[in-house]
C-alpha cells in the first residue's frame, strides 16, 4: 500500500529547489516579448515629459524665461517646484531631495522644470530653450575640498575597538598609505522611466522602473498630497537595477505623476541616456588613508583607517552605504585594535546612491590594499599575509562591529581555490617570465571577499507573499520583490514548486504591485531570495497544511501521511493529481489562497550603540586573476580568472553562476575601464556609453573558471540553506586590480609598493609604472637590450 | 522633380510602404512608435549599446548580405529597397524559437533581458554570415552590444551552441532564416531564392526623392546625379552611414535640413587596385574597407577591426570618417602616414588633395561649396617599407582613441631612408609629426634616433586634457609608440610588444 519503492518510479516534479532551470522570462527575452515599462502600450492621449537641468553646480536661480519653451511646437505645459501639489521632495530618509529644484540648484544636472509635450522629441527640444539666469555660489566638488571645509551630509562616525594608538606605537613595523577609488555609473541598459496614469477619485497608477515600488508609492502620494492607498505602483521587470533604481526612481515617478495630475492625462517620463547620467547618483567615490602596524609575520596589530566618501548634494542612502563600508573593512581578517573614521562628504554633485556592493566594495579594496602593502614591505606573497590574519572561529572571531563571525569558511575555500587555480606555481612562473620580458608584464593576485547578508536597518528585513491555487491546479504567486534580471522570480517559484511538489511551469508570478503586497522592502542588499523566498514558502506551507488536512480527513489518513510530490498528492494508498485535489478542496470550501510573512531572525543590531547582530550570515568567495600590462601604453588584458564562490546550497546553480560571472565583470569594469570625469565646473563629462566604458565581450578573460563551493551550506536557517548571491561576487574583481598592481610592481623588481588608484585605466597604469620606475631609480625595461639576456 | 514620395522595404518578408516620412525619422522610432514593435530597445540613442540592433538584408553580388545595424541612428529612408529583420521576425511558424534564440534561452544568456533582442540580432547576422566562427570572431561580432548583467560568458557560449541547434533542424522544417551560413539545405536555398526575388522586386531605377516639411531626402543612383544635386543644393548635407549625423538628431535634437544620401551610388562603393594605388570609393563601408585593405595593409585592417563596432562599421564609410574631420578619427593618421590623397568632385570638375592638407582646423576641411569626396587613393606599399598603426583607448573594443599613431618607415641597412609619422588625438586635427620625421629621415635606426625622435614629438604637438586622457599621458604614449616601433623594427632581437600576441608567446 505505502510501498516506498513506488516513489522511485515517479518522475520528480521539474524545477524544484536546486534545479538549474532557466530564467522565467528567458523565452520572452529572446523574442523581444518581455515588456519593459517603455513597451507598455500607451493610453490614448499620453503626453511625454523632459526635464530642464541645471548647468551650474551651485547657484541661486535669479530669473527664468520659459516663454520660448512654452511656445515651442507640441508643448502642453511647463511645470516647476510651485506646481507640486504636495511635498516637493522624494528623499528616502532625510527629506533633502527636491523633485524640482527651487531657488537654489545644488549640482550641475539637477532637474528644475518639467516640460510636457505631445511627443518625447518635442519635450526634449523645448527643454533646451529654457533661459535661466544663475547667480553662481561657491561649489564644493570633491572629497578633499569637502574634508577641508568639513562639509558633510550626515555627521562623521568612528568605529573603534581595542587601543589602536598603543598597538600602532608598539608594532615592530608600520606603514601608511592612501588610495583613491572612483565612482561607478550603474548604466542599466534600461534607463530611468516612469509612466503615470490618472485613476478615478484622485487615484494614480504609476508604472515605474524601480527596485522599491513601496518607496515610489509613498513619495508619489506625498508629492500629490494624497493618501498612499490612492497610489498604485507596478513593476513587472527592470532592465537592470544594480542599486541605481533603489531610491532615485521616485524623482521621475513623482515628476510624471505631478504632470499627470495637473493635466489629467497620462504622462510618460523616459530619461534620455545623457540626462540619466547627469541627474542620477552613482557609486560613491572614496579617499582612503591608513596606517597599519604589523609583525614580521604580517599579522596586523593595529589599523587606523580613514574612509571619506563623496555623497553628493543630499544624504540619500549615504549614511547606510558608509556604515556598511565600516562594518566590512575587516573582510576575512581579525582586527584586534582598529579605529575606522568615516566621513560622508557633501559636494555639489549628483547624490550618490546604492550600487551593488554598497560601500563593501570600497572597504574591501581599502583593506586589501593594506594587505598588499604589508606583503610588499615584507617581500612575501600577499596570500601568506592574508592567511595569517584570517578569522579563527572560537579564537579570533569577533568583528570590529561586535558580531561573532560564526560561519567562517574562508580558510577551506582559500585552500581549495589556491590548489585548483595553481596559484603558487603560476605566481612563480610569472615572475620568471617577467624577468625575460621587458615590455609586457604579467601579474597575478588571489583575493577574498565576504559580505554580510541582511539589511542593517533591522526592520527592513521582512517580506510578504501571496499564493493562489486555482481549481485546475495552476498556481499564481505574488510577492514584494522586484525582478531585475537576477532571477528572483525564478527562485521564488522554485521554492513554491518544491513545497507543493509540482512542476515549476504550473506557477506564474505577478508583477510587483503595491496594491497586492503593501510595504515591501526594496529588492536590495542581496536579500531578495531570502526574504521573498521565505515569505512565499510560508504561504505555500499554509496551503499545503490546509490541503493536507483536507486530504487526511477525506481519505482518512493522518495528515502527516499526506505527501505532495511529482505533481501528485499521496494520501496513504490514495494517489491523486494536484489539480484534482485543488478541485475537491474548492468544492469542499477550503480556501485556496494564503499569505505568508517572514522576518529575519536573530537580528538585534542597535544603530545608536553600533552593537549587536547586523547580519544573519555571511557569504564568502575568492578569486585568482592573471593579467598582462603593456608598460609602454598602460593597456591591460585579463588572461585568466578562477573563482570559487559560496552560494550556500544553491537554489539554482545556473542563475547563481550568472550572478557570479555578471557581478565579477561589473566589478572588473569598476577597477579597469569605468571612469567618471567631471570638469572643473562640476559638470560630468562622461555621460553616455560613448564616453563611459563598461566591459564588452572582448574584455572577459579567455579562461574563466567559475565554481560554486560544493560544500557550501548556510549554517543559518535561510531559504533551503542557500545564500544571497547578488552582490558578493562583485568584490571578487578586486583580484583583477591587485593582479594589475602585481604586474606594475614587477618594473621595480617587486621591491616597492606601486601607487595605483581605482580605476586602473591605461593612463593610471602608465603613470604608476613611470612613478615606480622613478622611485626605484630603475631605467625603462626596454632600454636594456634584450638580446643580452640570451 | 521626379521621384516617389514613399519608401518600400520588406519586413517579416512582406512589402511595406512608408509615406510622409521625415528624412531623419529613425528606424527605431518607426518600429517602436509607428509599428508598435517594441522588441527593439533604446538604450543610448547613440549607437553605442546595441540594444536596438536590427539586421538589414540586401542583394550583394549574387546572393544576400546580412548586416547588423543600430536602429537608433539609422534613418528610415535608407531602408528603401532592403529587408528589415527584427527580433520579432525570427520566431518560427508555430512560435518556435530561432536557433539563435533557443541557444540564448537555454544557455542562461539573458538576465534582465533588455539587451537580449540586440544580442539576438547581432548573433543572427553572424549566423547568416559565418559558418563556424571562432570565439575571437564571435567576440568581434558582439563588440557593439553591451550587457550589464551576464558578464558575456553565456552569450559567447550560446554563439557556438546556436549552430548545433540550427544543424539539428529537420530538412522539412528548414527555411533560409533558420539555416546557418554555408548550409546546403535545398529547402533553405529555395526559400532564400524566393526572398531574394522579393527584394529584387523592390529595386528602383530612378532616384528616390522624399519631400517633407523638415527637409528633403535624395538618394541619387549615379555619381553624375549626385554631382548635379550637390551643385544645386550646396547647403544640403551628405548622408552616408549616418553613424555620426544620426547623433545630431538624437542627441543634439538638431535638424539636418536636406539630405543627399550616397549609399545607392555604385560608383562610390567600388574599389580598384591599380599599379601604384588602391582606390576606394568614398561610400565604401568600413567593414568592406577592412577586407580591401587587409592584403595590402594588414596593420590598417587590424586597426579597423577596433573602429567602433560591427553595426557602425557596417554602415559608416571611409569617406564619412575622413570628411567628418574629428580630431581622433581612427583612419586618418594611418592614411596620412601612408600618403593617401582624396579625389574631390564639384560638378564635372575634379581635383586631388593630399589628406594631410585636407583639414583646415577642428572639424573644418578645405571642401568648397558644392564639392564632395568621391575616392580615397592609397599608395601601395613599397619594398622595404614598414608600416605600423596603433590605437590606444580606455577600452580595447568600441572606444574612441585617446591617441592614434601611424608610422611609415623605409628602412635600408639599418637606416631610416624616409619616414612619415602622423597622430590623432594630439591636436585639433589629425596631423603629421614633421619635427619627428625630420629627426628620423636619413638616420641610423638606433636607440639614440628613437629617443630624439620621441623628444621631437613634443615640438610637433601640444595635446590637451580631456575626458579620454591628460595631455601628459597623450604625449607619453605617443613617445612610447615610437619605442614600440623601434622594438618591432630595429636591429635587435624581437621582444613581445603587444598584449594581443601574448597567447603565442606565453
Amino acid at each position: 500500500m505505502n510501498d516506498p519503492r513506488a516513489n522511485l518510479e515517479l518522475e520528480p516534479a521539474r524545477g524544484g529547489v536546486g534545479a538549474p532551470v532557466r530564467h522565467e522570462s528567458a523565452h520572452l527575452h529572446v523574442r523581444g516579448a518581455a515588456p519593459f515599462t517603455d513597451d507598455i502600450p500607451e493610453l490614448q492621449g499620453t503626453l511625454h515629459a523632459a526635464l530642464v537641468l541645471s548647468s551650474q553646480a551651485h547657484a541661486r536661480i535669479r530669473g527664468v524665461d520659459l516663454a520660448s519653451v512654452r511656445a515651442a511646437p507640441g508643448v502642453v505645459a511647463v511645470l516647476g517646484a510651485a506646481d507640486v501639489p504636495g511635498e516637493n521632495n522624494f528623499g528616502p530618509i532625510l527629506r533633502d531631495d527636491p523633485i524640482l529644484a527651487n531657488e537654489v540648484v545644488q549640482y550641475a544636472g539637477q532637474p528644475m522644470f518639467l516640460v510636457v509635450a505631445e511627443t518625447a522629441g518635442a519635450a526634449r527640444r523645448a527643454a533646451r530653450l529654457a533661459a535661466v539666469d544663475y547667480q553662481a555660489l561657491p561649489a564644493i566638488l570633491n572629497i578633499d575640498e569637502a574634508l577641508r571645509q568639513e562639509s558633510f551630509v550626515v555627521p562623521s562616525v568612528t568605529l573603534e575597538r581595542g587601543d589602536c594608538a598603543a598597538a600602532l606605537a608598539a608594532a615592530p613595523r608600520r606603514l601608511s598609505g592612501s588610495i583613491r577609488l572612483g565612482g561607478q555609473e550603474h548604466l542599466s541598459l534600461e534607463g530611468h522611466i516612469a509612466y503615470a496614469l490618472p485613476r478615478e477619485d484622485g487615484g494614480m497608477l504609476v508604472y515605474s522602473s524601480t527596485q522599491h515600488p513601496g518607496q515610489v508609492q509613498l513619495a508619489v502620494a506625498r508629492a500629490l498630497g494624497v493618501a498612499a492607498h490612492r497610489v498604485t505602483v507596478e513593476c513587472r521587470r527592470l532592465g537592470g537595477g544594480f542599486g541605481g533604481k533603489e531610491t532615485q526612481p521616485a524623482q521621475f515617478a513623482c515628476a510624471a505623476a505631478i504632470a499627470a495630475r495637473a493635466l489629467d492625462r497620462a504622462v510618460k517620463l523616459r530619461l534620455d541616456r545623457d540626462d540619466d547620467f547627469m541627474i542620477t547618483g552613482k557609486r560613491h567615490d572614496f579617499r582612503v588613508d591608513y596606517e597599519v602596524g604589523f609583525d614580521g609575520g604580517g599579522r596586523i596589530l593595529g589599523l587606523e583607517l580613514m574612509l571619506a566618501s563623496r555623497c553628493g548634494h543630499s544624504a540619500d542612502l549615504s549614511a547606510l552605504v558608509n556604515d556598511r563600508a565600516m562594518a566590512h573593512a575587516d573582510n576575512w581578517y581579525y582586527l584586534e585594535n582598529v579605529r575606522i573614521v568615516s566621513h560622508r562628504c557633501r559636494t555639489h554633485t549628483q547624490s550618490n546612491t546604492a550600487f551593488r556592493g554598497f560601500g563593501v566594495l570600497q572597504a574591501l579594496t581599502a583593506m586589501e590594499a593594506v594587505i598588499e602593502d604589508i606583503a610588499q614591505d615584507l617581500r612575501v606573497d600577499a596570500a601568506a599575509v592574508r592567511r595569517s590574519n584570517f578569522y579563527v572561529p572560537g579564537v579570533r572571531d569577533t568583528a570590529p562591529h561586535g558580531m561573532k563571525i560564526e560561519d567562517f569558511i574562508g580558510r577551506e575555500l582559500f585552500d581549495d581555490l589556491e590548489a585548483s587555480a595553481a596559484y603558487a606555481a603560476r605566481r612563480a612562473a610569472l615572475r620568471a617570465w617577467n624577468a625575460a620580458n621587458p615590455v609586457i608584464k604579467r601579474g597575478i593576485a588571489m583575493t577574498p571577499a565576504k559580505l554580510g547578508i541582511s539589511f542593517s536597518t533591522a526592520f527592513l528585513n521582512q517580506a510578504s507573499a501571496q499564493v493562489h491555487i486555482y481549481t485546475d491546479g495552476s498556481v499564481l504567486l505574488n510577492h514584494g520583490g522586484v525582478e531585475m534580471g537576477q532571477g528572483l522570480f525564478t527562485k521564488v517559484a522554485q521554492v513554491v514548486a518544491e513545497e507543493l511538489g509540482i512542476d515549476i511551469d504550473r506557477l506564474r508570478a505577478l508583477p510587483s504591485d503595491t496594491s497586492r503586497v503593501p510595504n515591501a522592502s526594496a529588492t536590495a542588499a542581496s536579500t531578495g531570495s531570502d526574504l521573498n523566498g521565505k515569505a512565499a514558502q510560508a504561504a505555500a506551507r499554509k496551503l499545503k497544511a490546509r490541503l493536507a488536512a483536507f486530504a487526511a480527513a477525506r481519505f482518512q489518513v493522518p495528515p502527516e501521511a499526506v505527501r505532495f510530490q511529482s505533481n501528485q498528492v499521496h494520501a496513504g494508498a490514495t494517489v491523486l493529481g494536484f489539480a484534482e485535489l485543488a478541485q475537491m478542496a474548492y468544492q469542499s470550501r477550503v480556501q485556496l489562497m494564503a499569505t505568508g510573512f517572514y522576518r529575519t531572525p536573530k537580528l538585534d543590531y542597535d544603530p545608536r550603540t553600533r552593537s549587536g547582530r547586523r547580519y544573519l550570515y555571511f557569504a564568502y568567495g575568492a578569486a585568482v586573476s592573471e593579467v598582462a600590462i603593456d608598460t609602454l601604453t598602460g593597456e591591460t588584458r585579463l588572461l585568466r580568472v578562477d573563482i570559487l564562490h559560496d552560494a550556500g546550497k544553491s537554489l539554482n546553480p545556473a542563475i547563481d553562476r550568472g550572478q557570479v560571472e555578471g557581478g565579477f565583470v561589473q566589478g572588473m569594469g569598476w577597477v579597469t575601464s569605468e571612469e567618471l570625469v567631471w570638469d572643473g565646473a562640476g559638470r560630468l563629462r562622461t555621460h553616455g556609453p560613448a564616453t563611459y566604458k563598461i566591459p564588452v565581450a572582448g574584455d572577459i578573460p579567455p579562461e574563466f573558471n567559475v565554481r560554486l563551493y560544493e560544500r557550501g551550506e548556510n549554517v543559518e536557517d535561510s531559504i533551503f540553506r542557500s545564500k544571497g548571491v547578488g552582490e558578493p561576487p562583485l568584490m571578487l574583481a578586486l583580484s583583477v586590480f591587485f593582479a594589475i598592481r602585481d604586474a606594475v610592481s614587477s618594473v621595480a623588481d617587486y621591491t616597492l609598493a606601486p601607487r595605483l588608484n581605482v580605476p586602473a585605466t591605461p593612463e593610471q597604469i602608465l603613470r604608476s609604472v613611470e612613478e615606480l620606475r622613478e622611485r626605484s631609480g630603475r631605467c625603462r625595461g626596454d632600454a636594456v637590450d634584450p638580446s643580452r639576456r640570451g | 522633380m521626379s521621384g516617389e514620395s514613399s519608401i518600400r522595404f520588406l519586413l517579416d518578408g512582406e512589402e511595406r510602404t512608408l509615406a510622409c516620412l521625415a528624412p531623419t525619422r529613425t528606424v527605431l522610432q518607426v518600429l517602436r512608435e509607428d509599428l508598435g514593435r517594441t522588441g527593439c530597445k533604446e538604450g543610448c540613442a547613440e549607437g553605442d549599446c546595441g540594444a536596438c540592433s536590427v539586421v538589414l538584408a540586401d542583394r550583394h553580388d549574387d546572393g544576400l548580405r546580412f548586416r547588423a545595424v543600430n536602429a537608433c541612428i539609422q534613418f528610415a529612408p535608407t531602408l528603401d529597397g532592403k529587408a528589415l529583420i527584427t527580433v520579432e521576425s525570427l520566431a518560427g511558424p508555430h512560435g518556435t524559437l530561432h536557433p539563435v534564440q533557443q541557444a540564448l534561452a537555454d544557455g542562461h544568456a539573458s538576465q534582465c533581458g533588455f539587451c537580449t533582442p540586440g544580442f539576438v540580432m547581432s548573433l543572427f547576422a553572424l549566423y547568416k554570415t559565418r559558418p563556424e566562427p571562432t570565439r575571437d570572431e564571435v567576440v568581434a561580432a558582439l563588440a557593439g552590444n553591451l550587457c550589464r548583467c551576464t558578464g558575456y560568458r553565456p552569450i559567447l557560449d550560446a554563439a557556438q551552441a546556436m549552430y548545433e541547434i540550427g544543424r539539428a533542424i529537420p530538412e522539412a522544417d528548414r527555411d533560409w532564416m533558420s539555416a546557418p551560413a554555408g548550409s546546403n539545405s535545398a529547402a533553405a536555398r529555395r526559400s532564400e531564392a524566393e526572398f531574394a526575388d522579393r527584394l529584387d522586386r523592390l529595386k528602383r531605377t530612378g532616384d528616390l526623392v522624399l519631400i517633407h516639411e523638415s527637409g528633403s531626402f535624395h538618394a541619387p543612383r549615379t555619381l553624375a546625379s549626385l554631382a548635379a544635386l550637390r551643385e544645386r543644393m550646396p547647403s544640403a548635407r551628405i548622408l552616408a552611414g549616418g553613424s555620426d549625423l544620426g547623433l545630431w538628431v538624437t542627441k543634439q535634437q538638431g535638424e539636418l535640413g536636406d539630405l543627399l544620401y550616397v549609399g545607392e551610388i555604385a560608383e562610390l562603393k567600388q574599389a580598384a587596385l591599380g599599379a601604384t594605388h588602391l582606390e576606394i570609393g568614398a561610400a565604401v563601408t568600413l567593414a568592406d574597407a577592412q577586407t580591401l585593405l587587409a592584403p595590402q595593409y594588414p596593420e590598417l585592417a587590424a586597426l579597423l577591426q577596433r573602429f567602433a563596432s560591427p553595426p557602425v562599421r557596417n554602415v559608416a564609410t571611409l569617406g564619412g570618417n575622413i570628411v567628418n574631420a574629428s580630431a581622433v578619427g581612427d583612419t586618418m593618421p594611418a592614411l596620412i602616414a601612408l600618403g593617401a590623397t582624396l579625389v574631390l568632385h564639384q560638378g564635372a570638375r575634379t581635383r586631388e588633395v593630399p589628406l594631410q592638407s585636407f583639414y583646415a582646423g577642428y572639424r573644418k576641411t578645405v571642401l568648397e561649396a558644392g564639392e564632395f569626396v568621391s575616392r580615397i587613393r592609397i599608395p601601395r606599399p613599397e619594398e622595404g617599407s614598414v608600416f605600423r598603426a596603433w590605437k590606444i583607448s580606455k577600452r580595447l573594443d568600441q572606444d574612441i582613441a585617446t591617441v592614434c599613431g601611424a608610422f611609415l618607415l623605409r628602412l635600408r641597412d639599418g637606416r631610416v631612408e624616409a619616414a612619415r609619422v602622423a597622430f590623432g588625438g594630439l591636436a585639433a586635427t589629425p596631423a603629421r609629426a614633421t619635427a619627428c620625421e625630420t629627426v628620423l629621415a636619413g638616420r641610423e635606426w638606433s636607440e639614440k634616433t628613437r629617443d630624439e625622435a620621441a623628444a621631437a614629438l613634443a615640438r610637433d604637438y601640444r595635446p590637451i586634457d580631456d575626458l579620454r586622457g591628460s595631455a601628459r599621458y597623450r604625449m607619453s604614449v605617443a613617445q612610447n609608440l615610437l619605442r614600440r616601433l623601434w622594438l618591432e623594427t630595429g636591429a635587435h632581437r624581437r621582444v613581445l610588444t603587444r598584449l594581443h600576441d601574448l597567447r603565442e608567446f606565453a
